[in-house]
């Protein structure tokens, strides 16, 4: 059984000029999501280093979401094509420390996709409530690993 | 606590936005817990920090408590950064020793009712704010030379006005159009609401200004196909079609049109929607703009089958202006801000298959009506059906492609107000009996109420209803050869059978179908509709995200002509504006090389889409030049040596942002 009082912390990285407009666009419309996330934004998400991924998870991120602009829409022509790139990558190695995929995503979410921002917070929320709380079994070392 | 900058001493200012904020999160307690984060020194709430007096909250503090970073939670950066890297620097800090937390936006907006999770948020995104500003440090501004020269892209009524106000100043506008003509919709037009001045009397004289102009480049059958650069030194490739025609040398006498071999017009003339025919060689409408004929490769025969007898060229003689071997010719051109107003597009009324446009001949799109009233058009200003008679009663349908979940969602703004220009245009001309079909009846604007009123008293009638088919299955005789509205009238709660000779259907406005490119090229954002976003809805209306490309008339939103012009005002001074400054303020967020760190292996040189990376060939080390860093960081995030760095966005500085909303400094 999920534990049902459990809320999950989520780590967004949100490029500046696509899903973090979007994200004002859901705020200036009003729209209500779940409260759980907390963004931090970045001009690209090309901008996202592994390590900032690893990093949240390590200090107790249950969940990471990314998101940036469409392919072929980048603010600064390709960045997102270097994100996706990394992220693959990223995907595998999160996958051989035991996280489950759903806990970590990437998004494209245009500025014009306000509605797609609120169903993606909802949407990663629900999947990692019913996760429950990431517990690394080798935390310490893992925060050791990725520290500056 | 410090660093290379001495002691940090933070102020962290929590803004109400009126209730706004402080409706859904607890700003006092927020304020009291940020006050015990390390190395806050001051931390208060107020009303509107915006405001004079809020500003002056952190002046008096710098001063008073010798404060030396600032942390501001209020709404989105994108909103108000500027404003508050101003009140910092005014206060004697760098700008640059400020950061913003949104907590509007990104936290009340979005979850009124959840004050004690919003409250959390807001205590947690404030939380990595003053870990993150511990590593910010002072930074030089950057400044970029604006060129003074502009691209106007789209030669409608706000390009041509925009392209006008720009070369009065002095300033060198280049224009470039789609089509072989300026124009745009509004040349089309009969007359225009609600003062019933002709349209081509009022648009005429400017689009001759445009082409008389000094200061102007005109540039029809042109199409930009590459923009690179940036605010202040934009460079633009413009794609010029061919037009088979030699525009310096053609003077526009038509006597190639006369003497073509096609006797009779018998191709679709665009201009006038297909209602009219034109020839392969034609000029699309007396008051075009060049005047200058051009060749549809699509239509002439000499294209098609090179065995022309090419009368034409014979009728042409000595000038030598036609030129069956023009191609595609590229120019680049050099310019510091972009307008555009590439327009809209009418919704095509086949979208709403119920009203049997293209099924039922005597069904018309309101732009064919338009045409059809001209005097100048297809037939002469008559208004008759397809068969040549007139109709003795019309039935206009409101709102086609507007207001409807199928379609489009919005309102388009000019539909109410220009049916009741063709219900009164129709009514003059043939005195037909006029039902306009509406679903609200919206008149906001100068004398658009009284003229709603002028139209009730003219005996046209209106019927609260939206239709629900036009047909042509007769019920009983008096309904035999017509086309039968079915309709519920909503005001008499009857649904009812309307028989009538023609329909017009007033569609709506949409974005352009290839808007999206538009958008891409420029790099500025569309709203989920597809029209440009404006940076701000109500304080920069014209302005995008991009800075130096602004924004006039429909391409931005549907609006009326006056609003289309007086926003083209506004884009051409917001432009005037830039050039007259000279130069603009720019992010510092580019990237630098610790260059004892770099190993020289190159990863960030391939990775970098403006080429700001170079390597240094005599220390085999990584350097970014700065003027062509755009700021993205792809660069930092794949430097494996960590020697790539970017301002305002420093590992340290994200790591202290990720670790703080986890909660891990309490």
């Amino acid at each position: 059984m999920p534990d049902k009082t459990f809320e999950p912390k989520i780590v967004a990285f949100f490029c500046n000029w696509c899903t973090y407009m979007a994200a004002d666009s859901a705020g200036v419309s009003r729209m209500k999501y779940a409260p759980n996330a907390r963004v931090v934004r970045l001009m690209c998400s090309g901008r996202i280093d592994p390590q900032f991924v690893l990093d949240a998870f390590a200090k107790g991120a249950d969940g990471v979401l990314i998101g940036g602009c469409h392919p072929g829409d980048c603010h600064y022509q390709e960045g997102n094509y270097k994100t996706l790139r990394r992220v693959q990558l990223l995907k595998r190695v999160l996958k051989e420390m035991g996280i489950e995929e759903e806990r970590f995503r990437l998004e494209w979410i245009s500025a014009a996709e306000a509605e797609r921002l609120r169903a993606t917070m909802n949407d990663m929320v629900e999947k990692v409530r019913a996760l429950g709380p990431l517990r690394l079994s080798n935390k310490e070392v893992m925060r050791e690993e990725v520290a500056v | 606590m410090s660093n290379q900058n001495g002691s940090v001493r933070i102020g962290v200012y929590i803004c109400h936005c009126g209730t706004n904020i402080a409706g859904t999160v607890d700003v006092k307690s927020v304020a009291e817990r940020a006050a015990r984060l390390p190395g806050v020194v001051v931390s208060r709430e107020y009303k509107y920090m915006c405001s004079d007096p809020g500003q002056e909250l952190i002046r008096s503090d710098v001063q008073e408590h010798k404060i030396n970073r600032v942390v501001v939670a209020s709404c989105s950066p994108l909103l108000h950064e500027h404003t508050f890297r101003k009140a910092a620097e005014k206060s004697g800090l760098n700008p640059y020793l400020t950061h913003m937390v949104n907590i509007r936006e990104h936290d009340s907006w979005v979850h009124v009712g959840q004050k004690e999770e919003a409250t959390r948020k807001a205590d947690d995104l404030i939380r990595a704010a003053v870990r993150r500003i511990r590593y910010h440090k002072p930074l030089e501004k950057g400044y970029v030379k604006i060129q003074a020269d502009v691209l106007v892209v789209g030669g409608g009524i706000a390009g041509i006005h925009a392209a006008l106000t720009l070369a009065n100043a002095g300033k060198h506008v280049y224009l470039v159009e789609r089509d072989p003509t300026i124009g745009g919709h509004m040349a089309k037009f009969d007359k225009t609401f609600p003062t019933l001045d002709c349209a081509a009397c009022i648009l005429t004289p400017k689009m001759t200004a445009v082409k008389a102009h000094p200061n102007i480049t005109l540039w029809t059958l042109s199409e930009v196909t590459a923009v690179e650069g940036y605010v202040g030194n934009y460079e633009v490739t413009v794609t010029r079609h061919p037009r088979y025609i030699n525009e310096e040398l053609c003077a526009g006498c038509m006597q190639c049109v006369e003497a073509c071999v096609y006797k009779q017009a018998r191709f679709d003339d665009e201009f006038n929607e297909g209602l009219g025919k034109r020839k392969p060689v034609y000029i699309p409408f007396p008051q075009a703009i060049p005047q200058v004929v051009l060749i549809d490769p699509e239509a002439c025969i000499e294209f098609k089958k090179g065995t022309c007898k090419k009368t034409c060229v014979e009728a042409c003689g000595d000038r030598h202006a036609i030129d069956f071997q023009q191609k595609d010719e590229v120019k680049k051109i050099k310019v510091g801000t972009v307008v555009l107003s590439t327009g809209f597009q009418a919704v095509d009324p086949k979208k709403v298959p119920y009203y049997g446009y293209g099924t039922y001949p005597n069904v018309y799109s309101s732009m064919e009506v338009e045409r059809l009233i001209n005097a100048s058009g297809p037939t002469g200003g008559e208004v008759v059906l397809r068969d040549g008679s007139h109709p003795k009663s019309v039935g206009i349908i409101h709102c086609v492609g507007s207001r409807d979940e199928y379609t489009n969602k919005w309102c388009s703004r000019v539909c109410c107000m220009y049916s009741l220009k063709l219900a009164h245009l129709i009514k003059e001309h043939t005195g037909a009996e006029i039902f306009n079909f509406y679903i609200d009846m919206r008149t906001p604007g100068k004398g658009f109420e009284e003229f709603y009123q002028r139209l009730l008293q003219e005996g046209v009638h209106f019927i609260r209803g939206k239709v629900a088919e036009v047909t042509d299955w007769a019920l009983d005789k008096s309904e035999e050869g017509k086309l039968v509205l079915r309709v519920e009238d909503t005001l008499s709660a009857f649904v009812r059978r309307i028989p009538v000779d023609m329909v017009v259907l007033s569609v709506g406005l949409e974005p352009h179908a290839d808007a999206q490119e538009v958008r891409r090229l420029f790099n500025i954002s569309c709203g989920g509709e597809g029209f440009f976003t404006e940076r701000h809805p109500k304080l920069a209306p014209v302005s995008t995200f991009t800075d130096g490309v602004f924004l006039a008339g429909c391409c931005q939103g549907p609006k009326d002509i006056p609003d289309t012009v007086a926003q083209a005002g506004a884009a051409a001074s917001e432009a005037l504006a830039l050039i007259d400054a000279g130069q603009i303020e720019i992010e510092p967020n580019t990237a630098y090389v610790v260059e004892e760190a770099c190993s020289g292996c190159q990863t960030c040189i391939g990775l970098c889409p403006y080429h700001a990376i170079t390597r240094l060939e005599d220390k085999k080390k990584a350097t970014v030049n700065p003027v062509l860093c755009k700021g993205c960081g792809t660069c930092v995030a794949a430097c494996p040596s960590g020697s790539l760095r970017q301002n305002l966005f420093e590992d340290e500085q994200i790591f202290e942002e990720i670790e703080g909303v986890l909660d891990y400094a309490r």
